[in-house]
């Protein structure tokens, strides 16, 4: 007798949600099945990565990365043309980094600016992030959601302590929004709830539990994106069904495995291949754990992470 | 668990004029607010409806429809009614309950109505020789409804088994009795048959201010026996609901659970 394999059917669905405007516009979402399990149900869009630019030099990221900017990163718009024209960027994650009060401190205004700019120069869907500086981002996300208007792009992060202000903003811009809790299942449902309250509508919302690198605490985002993935598709629970996003970038390329020399670590190997590697196994884990989208910084680690999508799609 | 929005019964007052007045506001605000509280069916209760009946179910049936998105429990002893009821009903929600066959020949009909329009049939477990006493004679009656619905053609998984709640100020021992037979009822069948109640009853004669105490914990125990419907206030349970799924895991908690 030919063996047949089991097959689960879920209840829910994940919403499905275009980002972007005109050609290059994608969609992401709409599998009613676990990641990746396309012979058991509809998985119509694959995950997507943003490449990650700042609207200052990213002085602070490691050589190994930095370098492959250099040259371009002095300029934001400058920066995203090189991603979407040199390395087939489909989308563009513009961390506006420079409005931190510890950094630049860009007034809401200059933040705006950037992002107007962004727009004008690029055709593939823009994902617009604060500092993560709670206070600060509520002004700035403001401004930026009025520059981004009508353009359907994404706007981040809210967190439960400026949410209100910045899903106000979406709202009223019609983009999509971020909605990111501190690695905590209940609180990252209850921040859903609380900005679909407001009349936010839950289908232009992605929801970041917030993300961590290999080893640093990896383990704790996998369980709640898988978590929120069951919640959304067993028990179809709408206030889970939004897209999932993961920042991997930014916590990876801070870590000591991504950044320590050779010659302090030998046993360790090549610093480049070692941060390439780590950001790629990151990602990697969390599509498996449920993200749809994801935020990047090496070409070769987005490579490896798109080679691994199509295996995996097949 | 369903809730079956209990509150458009003939024996309340308003409910009743409304009904004889024909006047759909008071009906439509009453199912509206069941179905917002978490209702996802609506009981229309109009007694034995003798004269008019048939008329009535159907301005009934219509009348909730026209306000909500949910099916109705048609719920009188007139088959005529009923019937008349079943006709007019928009299945797009999903399928209508009758309300009720038994192990009385006279309610056999019932089950002739369920199968013609393909509705959901309530048995409860009472013969013609009044009360059962405990839960072993209702499971012995619920299997004698099953025999019965079958032979009529009404699947066992649209069959729901109703072990009759009664007054706990008066039949204190019957409220365990229930409990148990809720349990015994999901053997009867693989998969497990269906259960409902008519939950107020419980508290029936009881003083006003005790009533909702009484009916949230027996529903509580009932839903942990594993309960599948309940006639009830949606008022009154959905929150007893809605925190039984979160206690077992049904649900995932969120501060604001309550509200979803």
């Amino acid at each position: 007798m030919p063996f047949t394999p089991p097959r689960e059917s879920y209840s829910g669905k994940i919403f499905e949600e275009t980002i972007g405007s005109g050609p290059k516009a994608i969609t992401v979402g709409g599998e009613n099945v676990l990641p990746f399990h396309s012979f058991e149900g509809a998985t119509p869009h694959k995950p997507v990565i943003a490449f990650e630019v700042q609207d200052v030099p990213p002085e602070d990221w490691p050589e190994v990365v930095k370098e492959v900017y250099k040259g371009v990163s002095g300029d934001p718009v400058t920066w995203a043309k090189y991603c979407i024209e040199k390395l087939g960027a489909e989308t563009i994650a513009l961390r506006l980094v420079g409005t931190h009060p510890d950094r630049q401190n860009f007034s809401p205004d200059e933040a705006a600016e950037t992002v107007r700019k962004m727009l004008a120069a690029i055709d593939v869907p823009l994902i617009i992030l604060g500092s993560q500086h709670a206070e600060k981002d509520s002004s700035v996300l403001i401004k930026c959601a009025e520059a981004a208007k009508g353009t359907n792009s994404v706007l981040g992060k809210a967190q439960e302590a400026n949410h209100k202000t910045i899903v106000a903003a979406a709202m009223a811009n019609d983009l999509k929004l971020i909605a990111m809790s501190e690695l905590d299942i209940n609180l990252s449902k209850q921040l859903n709830i609380l900005i679909t309250q407001m009349g936010f509508d839950k289908a232009k919302l992605m929801t970041d539990p917030m993300s961590s690198a290999l080893s640093y605490g990896l383990e704790y985002t996998y369980s709640v994106m898988e978590r929120i993935k069951l919640a959304a598709l067993a028990q179809n629970d709408p206030t889970l069904q939004p897209p999932i996003l993961a920042d991997v970038g930014m916590m990876v390329w801070k870590v000591k495995e991504t950044q320590a020399p050779e010659a302090d670590m030998p046993a360790w190997g090549s610093l480049k291949d070692r941060g390439i590697a780590w950001e790629a196994v990151t990602a990697a884990s969390f599509l498996i754990a449920g993200a749809e989208v994801l935020i990047m910084r090496h070409p070769d680690s987005i490579n490896a992470v798109k080679k691994f999508i199509a295996e995996m799609e097949v | 668990m369903l809730i079956i929005g209990e509150k458009l019964s003939i024996i309340a007052k308003r409910v009743r004029e409304a009904m004889f007045a024909r006047d759909k506001a008071p009906i439509q605000e009453i199912a509206k607010r069941q179905y917002n509280e978490g209702s996802r069916m609506i009981d229309a209760n109009i007694g034995p409806a003798e004269d008019g009946g048939e008329e009535l179910m159907q301005w009934m049936v219509t009348t909730i429809q026209e306000a909500v998105a949910a099916p109705v429990c048609l719920d009188t002893t007139n088959q005529k009614a009923i019937e008349a009821g079943l006709k007019v009903h928009n299945g797009q929600w999903g399928k209508p309950m009758i309300n009720s066959t038994s192990n009385d020949p006279e309610r056999f009909g019932i089950l002739e109505l369920g199968a013609k329009y393909d509705a959901l049939v309530i048995g409860l477990t009472v013969g013609k020789g009044g009360l059962p006493a405990d839960a072993e004679e209702r499971c012995a009656i619920a299997a004698e409804i099953m025999a019965r619905a079958m032979e009529y053609g009404v699947p066992l998984e649209d069959l729901y088994l109703d072990p009759l709640v009664l007054q706990i100020a008066t039949s204190q021992d019957h409220a365990a009795h229930v409990i148990k037979a809720i349990k015994m009822f999901q053997e009867l069948n693989d998969p497990a048959m269906k259960t409902v109640v008519g939950l107020s009853n419980i508290s029936n004669g009881a003083p006003k201010a005790l009533r909702p105490i009484i009916n949230k914990y027996y529903a509580l125990l009932l839903l942990n026996a594993g309960l599948t419907a309940a006639i009830a206030d949606a008022h009154e349970i959905a929150e007893v609901a809605k925190t039984y799924d979160v206690i077992m895991g049904k649900t995932l908690y969120a501060h604001s659970y309550l509200e979803m």
